[in-house]
């Protein structure tokens, strides 16, 4: 399988600081790959090379084997991307967000009419087309925005915090949009802080810290790698948490410690405790 | 083509609130012609000429200069920081000189737009003023000039308050002292040569020249062409820097 982004010891500085510093990973074609990290880990920085928008300091990035710095044309028409903050154009309708972005990637008349339709179709928002995007709810502004990304049907698409700020019902809907992007071929690349949304979603997550990598696999690879059983014991009010392979380790530990039964809970791990562990901080405070 | 995709997004918003773009774009150029052509100027001649008809170009060239400079640089200014909407530009697979022209020609069109409503309504109060070639060709590089002007500086500008700055301290000074409200011939020797410095003082007199049928001055289009290659070659630069 080829390598949709590659990455080879990337850094940069910015006035002497160094935020990446020998970043390396690489995502598979027709992977839903999660780039999770606390703020300021490097996230945006290393979207921001990879999309062509800042050069690196030193390494490489490559998507589809072409070097983003070497080749910035020909790797501006591979991927699209989703942005976290919100980028069209409020005084355009929809319609004309859409028709602008295929335009400047080319697209022919007849080709833009089409793939407008088709893309307003699959994000559900034909009946939405004429009006203006001040006009419409944060959730359909998303939707716009995943629409716009897809119009000169791109390899590899680049959600930067797709869900942010939706409620609960457009979160799911842009769930099974991201689904269906990538069940039709599309490799995704998505950052999220929700790490449920990651576990939902991605085939394999990358968890960065201070720049670096700290963990690539799929979540549940992540999670064997840290224990599968999570026991959580409130002690003082402060909530400690210890790892396990199997449940009877856990209930071992449990009755080898002489927990109070009541402060004591038994689970699953997640993707978040793999997350905590490897970045000793909570995603929620933050 | 490139260029002309990103006019043509600005084109779509401006017709939809066309009527009242030109009702405050208008409005500033009709106060000075009333307070300086009608108010201070009436019964003043300058070289022969009536100040009314002598003031008509300095303020078409002032007209010019705002509506090219905040055509393309406010709004780019605007899309670059607040909406970050140029990011999408930045990532799409055009050449910077497309995406540069494409810019600054939202500038040269809403300050044509604006210098051309304002003409005809100058001409209905001096209709003896001369519209040749030569006016359209100076009023073309007026827009072209300061469009690239308000790119440089949406692009050098950190912040919003920056590009307020830079008005301030350049546009303002030259809405005055450019040539627009009086003959760069009544300043002492010295002040003369500072304003011919200034690149809207080449704009007036040209526009001047060709409106008044008095011989062009062919050096003063000649820096108009001067400033007009600095401002790009400096957006250049700056467009450079911001991937650094």
């Amino acid at each position: 399988m080829n390598s949709a982004v590659e990455i080879i010891a990337l850094t940069k500085e910015y006035s002497g600081k160094r935020v990446i510093d020998g970043l390396s990973l690489q995502v598979q074609e027709g992977e839903v790959f999660g780039f999770l990290g606390p703020n300021g880990a490097g996230k945006s920085t290393a979207i921001r090379i990879l999309t062509t928008l800042t050069k690196p300091t030193a390494g490489r990035a490559m998507i589809n084997g072409f070097d983003v710095v070497k080749e910035p044309y020909r790797v501006k028409s591979l991927f699209g991307v989703v942005q976290q903050h919100l980028s069209l154009n409020r005084e355009l309708t929809v319609k004309e967000n859409l028709d602008f972005h295929a335009r400047l990637h080319h697209l022919s008349k007849s080709e833009r009419c089409r793939r407008i339709d088709e893309l307003l179709d699959f994000v559900d928002m034909s009946e939405q087309a004429d009006q203006l995007i001040d006009k419409i709810s944060g959730g359909m502004k998303r939707r716009t925005m995943i629409a716009r990304a897809l119009i000169h049907r791109p390899k590899l698409l680049f959600l930067d915090e797709p869900t942010v700020g939706l409620d609960a019902q457009s979160r799911r809907r842009v769930w099974d949009l991201i689904r269906g992007m990538n069940s039709e071929g599309s490799t995704v690349f998505l950052t999220t802080h929700y790490i449920d949304e990651a576990e939902a979603l991605c085939h394999r997550a990358g968890i960065i810290h201070q720049g670096r990598s700290m963990a690539i696999g799929s979540p549940e690879e992540l999670r064997r790698r840290l224990g599968t059983i999570a026991v959580e014991s409130k002690q003082e009010g402060r909530t400690s948490y210890r790892y396990f392979p199997d449940r009877e380790a856990a209930s071992r530990f449990v009755l080898e410690t002489k927990a109070a039964a009541d402060g004591v809970v038994i689970r699953q791990s997640s993707l978040e405790d793999v997350f905590i562990e490897l970045t000793g901080r909570r995603v929620a405070e933050e | 083509m490139d260029a002309y995709t990103i006019v043509w997004s600005d084109m779509m918003m401006l017709r939809r609130r066309f009527a009242k773009y030109l009702l405050t774009t208008l409005l500033s150029p009709l106060l000075y012609l009333m307070a300086f052509g009608y108010g201070l100027g009436r019964g003043i001649s300058v070289n022969g000429t009536s100040y009314l008809e002598f003031v008509v170009p300095g303020i078409i060239a002032l007209t010019a200069m705002t509506t090219s400079f905040n055509g393309a640089g406010t709004r780019l200014n605007t899309d670059r920081l607040f909406f970050k909407s140029f990011d999408e530009c930045l990532m799409a697979p055009i050449s910077p000189i497309s995406l540069l022209t494409g810019k600054a020609m939202i500038g040269v069109y809403r300050g044509l737009v604006s210098s051309i409503a304002f003409l005809l309504v100058a001409m209905l109060i001096a209709p003896r003023l001369d519209i040749s070639l030569l006016f359209a060709l100076s009023l073309i590089f007026t827009c072209l000039l300061f469009s690239f002007l308000g790119v440089f500086a949406a692009l050098l500008a950190g912040t919003h308050e920056d590009m307020a700055t830079f008005s301030s301290l350049i546009l303002l000074p030259m809405t005055f002292l450019g040539g627009t409200f009086f003959s760069l011939s009544q300043v002492p020797i010295a002040l003369k040569t500072a304003l011919y410095l200034l690149p809207l003082t080449h704009c007036s007199i040209c526009l001047r020249a060709a409106a008044l049928g008095d011989s062009f001055p062919w050096a003063s289009l000649l820096a108009m062409a001067g400033f007009l290659l600095l401002f790009s070659l400096g957006s250049m630069a700056a467009l450079k820097r911001l991937s650094v």
